[in-house]
């Protein structure tokens, strides 16, 4: 007898197993919260399923109290309604009882929490600054530093009615051109702020989510399972403006020996394209380079063809006073900021010879044929003023 | 003249049962608590579907991954219109709606303390709402920093900004005005013999709602303020940059917001704590510890605002501060769920249009209550904040919390108000398409929220389509099947079928159902005998 039961309950559990793992293979229909790849995020992920599971059990018995009732204790059946209205005992009970199983929870919730809020002994330290739309992630003290964007072919399918299938872009809206990349088994400190907005660092995998705000730098730590290499992918989860919603977070988790050498790579060109005079580039190499540094930095609120945003108040580059004006005023509103519009915030982090390929790009692209012709020399000169 | 026939002209004036002003000019005009009711009441229906109509463009959008219809910017506006209008021009008007309408004859009065106040408090809101409204039309599109007003980001509002601020200082001025007139009522105007703890729940939970209102919205009025004078007048309360904290405003705003939200849900409690008693026909279970749980439920939301943004980076201790405070909540909240259990049990149920959907409340915003419970704990919150689970959360607070509870509110007095009564067999159509598209709206963003579905967003990975799917199938149901509550409230208002008793409900046994249905112009000329 009971060895059916056994059998039985084997059999329910094979196949709650099945489709549970049906449910991991069609990520589409996910449930529930990723257990993730850090201590922290599985910590998390039981603490949220011993809470679930406590609340589904405070549902069966009110719950099961109320259907009852509705079933037995109806007018229909003919009951004489009960006259009760009071007991002290009861009342004292259902205030005692719920009090005693939360505190059940409050004890392991406050465990967790200590074990997030040690920031001791990190390994590597990166400072993450949000900026509208995209985020910068600088090594610090490896003097490396880049900017992440969404990936430009999928900015593209983005736009308003497209008509490109989103099904077709793997991870749509959820990769970047430059990934965070960190090693795998240390601890790796995040040092957060924002440039302009508010923002919010969130990868899910790696157990949860700050806020970057301007003015304030705040920390938080991860450590990915030595074991566990792979790529991890959040966005932006405080909402920061029109493309809130593409901004995403890719992280890239490497072994530690495969980390220390991709960072040696990124110091290599680096080092030396800094220490280099300012090279003269033709008008077609800023031309190209401008559309790429456009495309990532611009576009998002001057439109890919300088059409501007009349939602946003963006008023068209193509065409424009701005643009097709003096050299000097286009200078000072990309490196300065509008004085008018907070929404134009001041662009100096972008290097020389990126500046210089936006404006040479926006003085001649879409018709603006100025001829002007921007080095990253005139950029550097105009930052002095 | 002598003093007698002065005497007998004024009994005589008393007696006479002088009517409203003819025509249009009585709604402008009226001091009367029921007509100002009926005017909040249907302000409120209006703004429903206004903000339902955002709801619809936002739901839309969502149907499918990419973007289908609307700018992100635009986006932006519709899910911070949608709740503003929601909260301040549906939820919250209907309740002072209720208030006008049910206050003065549950407590046995003629009418509300300062009735001149009350036309003012009311026709403040349609000003308030057109400055609102408006800002769509404005160059810079309607506000779109969400309702929360979180600098820097609301400071980048266009021409919009002065707008939307202004109307939320009106608002404000209404509330206050409104809570002002049911705390006079309820503290002067009871009939004798009705101590405080004779008073309906619904009054008692009122009179608590009413003090929230005063303490916390003058300080939404503050903080608007603050950040009006930061894009105008060069203050920099919130800019680091001049030395201000943009974190600064979070707290000012959920100080006010924590209240807020049991503004909103506690009279919702006070209805559905005088609907299943009646239709148990039984007394409610521990009346006084209702009283209690909901004067304890006030008290924390004063203390519990910060788990809202425990992602801003608090200090440990203020971490763990909040998520305690915060999870105690949870008792006096289960007290009043197991007292309206333990109500039913051993009772004589019906369930009625009215009783259906308290029941209702009772299963879904327990729901949300459990969810609220997970949220509280601040490490598992680091996962939550800011996704669709939140979403989830809020909704099944708010729609299947407060909303349900005014629609069973609204079928429960329907009777008392029009004189008729209701098709009922329309009335449970509409319960229950709003009762099964209500869930498929909302249930499914709780796991798109887990699966990590940030909130306001307008397109998404195609890993959360089915579920987004889903939820729009029940959010255009859901707002369709609401038409069928304009049909039949105009329905009811026409004649119904059928002239409503005095007292319709078998159990209902507060001092309303005393009056004959519909109630004469004012309530209680004479004070009701109280047992």
């Amino acid at each position: 007898m009971s060895n059916a039961i056994h059998q039985s309950i084997a059999r329910v559990g094979a196949v709650l197993a099945s489709l549970a793992a049906a449910g991991i293979a069609h990520a589409d229909w996910a449930l529930n919260m990723t257990e993730g790849v850090t201590e922290v995020s599985r910590s998390v992920y039981g603490l949220h399923m011993l809470v679930f599971w406590i609340c589904v059990a405070i549902a069966v018995v009110v719950f099961g109290a109320m259907i009852w009732s509705i079933i037995y204790h109806r007018k229909s059946k003919g009951v004489t309604p009960a006259t009760f209205h009071d007991s002290l005992e009861v009342e004292i009970a259902w205030t005692v009882i719920p009090f005693l199983i939360l505190v059940g929870m409050a004890i392991p919730s406050a465990q967790v929490l200590i074990g997030m809020e040690d920031f001791r002994n990190s390994d590597v330290s990166i400072k993450v600054t949000g900026y509208q739309w995209k985020w910068h992630y600088e090594y610090l003290d490896q003097g490396v530093a880049f900017f992440s964007t969404l990936d430009r072919e999928h900015n593209a399918a983005r736009q308003l009615r497209s008509g490109i299938d989103v099904h077709q872009i793997p991870n749509y809206l959820l990769n970047v051109d430059n990934p965070l990349v960190v090693p795998t088994g240390k601890k790796v400190r995040i040092l957060l702020t924002a440039n302009d907005v508010l923002h919010a660092w969130w990868v899910p995998a790696l157990g949860g989510k700050k806020d970057a705000i301007p003015g304030f730098v705040q920390e938080m730590w991860f450590k990915i399972d030595a074991d566990k290499p792979g790529t991890y992918r959040g966005q932006c989860a405080e909402l920061c403006g029109r493309d809130h919603g593409f901004m995403p977070i890719v992280v890239k988790a490497l072994p530690a020996a495969e980390y220390d050498a991709w960072l040696a790579e990124q110091k290599g060109p680096a080092t030396t394209a800094a220490a280099a005079e300012p090279t003269v580039l033709s008008k077609d190499e800023l031309m190209a380079a401008g559309e790429k540094a456009y495309a990532a930095t611009c576009a998002a609120c001057h439109g890919a063809s300088g059409e501007g945003n009349a939602g946003m108040n963006v008023k068209p580059l193509k065409g424009s006073a701005m643009a097709k004006g003096p050299l000097a005023a286009h200078l000072d509103m990309v490196l300065n900021g509008s004085k008018v519009n907070p929404m134009m915030s001041p662009w100096k982090q972008l290097s020389d010879a990126e500046l210089a390929a936006i404006i040479t790009y926006e003085r001649n692209a879409w018709g603006n044929a100025t001829g002007d012709v921007v080095q990253a020399a005139d950029v550097a000169a105009a930052r002095g003023k | 003249m002598s003093y007698a026939a002065a005497h007998a002209h004024h009994d005589d004036h008393a007696h006479d049962d002088h009517g409203p002003a003819k025509g249009m000019w009585r709604w402008f005009t009226t001091t009367n608590h029921k007509d100002i009711g009926t005017l909040y009441l249907v302000f409120s229906l209006i703004m429903f579907f206004i903000g339902g109509s955002f709801a619809m463009v936002i739901r839309a959008e969502l149907f499918q991954p990419g973007l289908q219809f609307v700018d992100p910017m635009f986006f932006n506006s519709m899910t911070t219109m949608h709740a503003l209008v929601m909260v301040f021009g549906a939820v919250m008007p209907a309740f002072v709606g209720l208030a006008n309408w049910m206050i003065p004859m549950m407590v046995g009065a003629p009418d509300m303390a300062l009735p001149r106040m009350n036309n003012w408090s009311f026709w403040i809101l349609p000003f308030a709402f057109t400055l609102l409204l408006a800002t769509l039309f404005m160059p810079g599109g309607a506000p779109a920093g969400g309702w929360t007003l979180y600098p820097p980001l609301v400071l980048q509002t266009g021409s919009a900004f002065p707008f939307a601020v202004f109307a939320i200082h009106l608002m404000g001025l209404s509330s206050i005005m409104g809570a002002i007139n049911v705390i006079a009522t309820i503290l002067n105007m009871r009939a004798p013999g009705m101590t405080l703890l004779k008073m309906p729940l619904f009054v008692w939970t009122w009179l608590i709602t009413a003090y929230l209102l005063i303490a916390v919205m003058p300080v939404l009025a503050g903080a608007v303020t603050m950040l009006l004078t930061d894009k105008y007048f060069h203050t920099t309360f919130f800019t680091a940059a001049g030395g201000g904290d943009p974190v600064l405003f979070q707290h000012i705003f959920w100080f006010f917001g924590h209240p807020e939200v049991y503004i909103m849900i506690l009279p919702a409690f006070g209805v559905v704590s005088e609907i299943i008693p009646t239709f148990s026909r039984k007394r409610l279970f521990g009346y006084d510890s209702m009283v209690y749980a909901v004067a304890s439920i006030a008290f924390l939301s004063f203390i519990v605002w910060a788990h809202h943004m425990f992602t801003v980076g608090m200090p440990f201790a203020g971490e763990v501060f909040f998520m305690f405070a915060t999870m105690l909540i949870a008792v006096p909240t289960g007290v009043k769920v197991f007292n309206w259990i333990a109500t039913m049990w051993q009772g004589a149920m019906s369930f009625e249009t009215p009783m259906l959907w308290a029941l209702a409340f009772v299963f879904l915003f327990t729901i949300g209550g459990f969810s609220g419970l997970m949220l509280a704990i601040a490490p598992a919150d680091f996962q939550y904040h800011d996704t669709y689970f939140v979403v989830a959360h809020f909704h099944y607070v708010l729609v299947t919390g407060s909303i349900f509870a005014i629609m069973a509110s609204a079928y429960y007095w329907m009777p008392k108000w029009t004189g008729f009564m209701y098709n009922e067999t329309l009335g449970k159509w509409h319960f229950w398409l709003s009762t099964i598209f209500v869930n498929v709206l909302f249930f499914p963003q709780h796991f798109l929220g887990l699966a990590g579905m940030p909130r306001r967003i307008p397109d998404y990975n195609v890993q959360f389509a089915d579920w987004n799917m889903i939820s729009s199938v029940g959010g255009f149901g859901f707002g369709v099947s609401q038409l069928l509550f304009v049909y039949i409230l105009v329905n009811t208002a026409r004649g119904g079928v059928g002239k409503a008793p005095a007292s319709p409900w078998e159990g209902g046994t507060s001092l309303e159902w005393q009056l004959p249905s519909p109630p004469p112009y004012h309530s209680w000329t004479e004070p009701p005998h109280i047992k």
